[in-house]
């Protein structure tokens, strides 16, 4: 039975159309960035994507989608728990807007951020008086951020919470395991694939983020100006060639950030089947 | 004790409620529900009520004149037709890959699943960049389409391009796993009884995915009329001509017309809840479906 031969139709026209269409809107636009690049001696290359600007545009980029990411991985982990375990009026609701961040468009997030957490504000006029500011810092750029990659941590944590038997608590109790014990020797062990993987969707989703971050970023070059934007700002004054150089670097580094994350999901699946 | 009655305990056991031993004393209970609920408060719920009540502060008549703005208005249908093309060509797409992934085994299988994903991966910003450098003035086919005066770049086909870029594997991605963990026994069994190739795909195939499709559907559609920074790059903000409503959002708001911006992000806000309505429905009917399975079975 294992290996008789296919009968179905339509192999040859699914598996064609399949990868034309994937050539022609993906495969082939994407290669002409690195195509372009070539444009460029390496020397040239190196000069525009490691320029004083764009490195600190690196360092914001990938500092601000780390520490989003983080604060998406203790938050997420908290509130897949919080849905999971414990029942509160609204609740229903409140697992449902969770994804929010995937559904509302970004340009309209980047504004209603911006609008609370302004000097004038909801929230950001309760911080102002203690210093704190916000908006148009690299502090905006992490709350964006951190919007944007919210949904990641919470929907890969739930199910395998919930997949989660009483029975391995209940033996940890029985020979003598406190509760935290419990937690961090017996439940997070189980669940560091699925935080990990999250942790990894959310922080790939921020590099590249642009919409939500642009209003309350503020853009200042050195300060708070992201890598996507560097690229617009090139494109803007017609320096095709080395806004693309920036873009191939950030391409290179979200395949990469791709690959960890198949093998990580992959990792995930394997472990939760053999525990079952 | 056999395997499945102590399966059955097993889920017998953790419907009941849990004892003391596996459970958190309810002060602990509460700090948590409640720094749960702060924290998405402060990036979620109190966000997305910012949207409408400065959409609404200038009033009401404010708020319907600058969604009745010809520039709004154009920006709408804009979108709408954006969407409109993008979502049934990622739909046939996603269908057509499923069918080829889920049916049948071929090499490389999973590097074509990898390559799918590839549009999730790249930035918005990229994604609109690499169709400037083939559509664009500057780019592959630039002088040929400028010779037979088509634009691609700062015009609708470049928007439609970005947008399908973009949503390219929402509607794959649902059914590639859904289809595999199907199975091919039905469709052979119709194969069987002499049906035709796409007599089984509307009357076997299509019945069974209908709920994840719609899922997919649903994916696609609130990303094609929300995205911005792909579509930015292609669009040339002509207002009036090329711009979509979430660069009309942009447009209005760096005018510093907050009250129409926000009236105009407040439709797209809309849409997203309205988007999280269907998705919650479609969840639940498939959770329905499977109890529904699991105890006839």
């Amino acid at each position: 039975m294992a290996k008789h031969k296919n009968v179905l139709p339509g192999f040859n026209l699914t598996l064609g159309y399949t990868l034309l269409y994937l050539s022609l809107i993906v495969l082939i636009p994407l290669s002409a960035a690195f195509i372009k690049t070539t444009e460029l001696s390496f020397d040239e290359f190196w000069a525009v994507v490691t320029a004083p600007r764009v490195l600190a545009s690196y360092k914001l980029t990938f500092g601000a989608s780390l520490i989003g990411a983080l604060i998406n991985a203790v938050f997420g982990l908290l509130t897949a728990w919080v849905l999971v375990r414990y029942t509160f009026p609204g609740k229903k609701i409140i697992d449902a807007l969770v994804d929010l961040p995937f559904a509302l468009p970004t340009a309209v997030a980047g504004i209603a951020l911006t609008a609370v957490y302004a000097g004038n504000g909801w929230i950001g006029s309760l911080l102002e008086p203690h210093g704190i500011k916000v908006a148009f810092t690299p502090i905006g750029v992490i709350i964006a951020l951190t919007f944007i990659g919210l949904p990641f941590v919470v929907r890969t944590v739930q199910p395998v919470l919930e997949d989660l038997e009483a029975e391995t608590e209940e033996a940890a109790a029985s020979l003598g395991a406190n509760r935290l014990q419990t937690f961090t020797k017996v439940i997070l062990p189980t669940l560091w694939p699925a935080l990990l993987t999250g942790f990894a969707l959310a922080f790939a989703r921020a590099i590249g983020e642009y919409g939500s971050v642009i209003f309350i970023a503020g853009n200042v070059p050195f300060v708070s100006e992201i890598t996507p934007l560097i690229i617009i700002t090139k494109l803007e004054q017609y320096e095709y060639a080395s806004a693309t150089a920036v873009a191939v670097v950030m391409l290179v580094i979200s395949f990469l950030l791709l690959f960890a994350i198949n093998g990580l999901q992959w990792w995930a699946t394997r472990r939760n089947g053999s525990s079952h | 004790m056999s395997n499945t009655t102590s399966s059955q305990y097993a889920s017998y056991h953790s419907k009941v409620s849990r004892s003391r031993a596996t459970s958190e004393p309810a002060w602990i209970r509460w700090t948590l529900i409640i720094t749960t609920l702060v924290f998405l408060s402060l990036f979620l719920f109190v966000p997305l009520l910012a949207v409408f009540t400065e959409a609404l502060r200038k009033g009401f008549d404010t708020y319907i004149t600058a969604l009745t703005d010809s520039d709004a208005l154009s920006a709408i249908k804009l979108t709408l037709i954006a969407a409109a093309i993008a979502v049934p060509l990622n739909l046939v797409f996603g269908v057509a890959a499923a069918w080829a992934i889920a049916k049948f085994e071929f090499k490389g299988k999973s590097i074509l699943i990898t390559l799918i994903d590839l549009p999730f991966a790249v930035s918005p910003v990229i994604a609109g960049l690499i169709y400037v450098l083939i559509f664009g003035l500057q780019g592959w086919f630039g002088s040929y389409l400028s010779d037979h005066d088509f634009k691609v770049i700062f015009a609708i086909p470049g928007i439609v391009l970005a947008t399908i870029f973009v949503t390219f594997p929402f509607v794959a991605r649902e059914l590639i796993p859904l289809m595999q963990a199907q199975g091919k026994d039905e469709e052979e069994a119709g194969l069987v009884l002499g049906a035709s190739g796409w007599q089984i795909l509307w009357r076997i195939t299509l019945p069974n995915i209908k709920w994840g499709l719609l899922y997919g559907v649903i994916l696609t559609n609130a990303r094609a009329m929300g995205e911005f920074g792909a579509v930015s790059v292609v669009s040339g903000h002509i207002r009036g001509m090329t711009n979509t409503m979430p660069l009309h959002v942009e447009i209005l708001y760096n005018e510093y017309n907050y009250a129409a911006a926000f009236a105009v992000a407040s439709l797209l806000a809309l849409l997203a809840l309205v988007t999280l309505v269907l998705k919650s429905f479609v969840e639940w009917q498939v959770a329905r479906n499977a109890s529904i399975n699991e105890h006839s079975n």
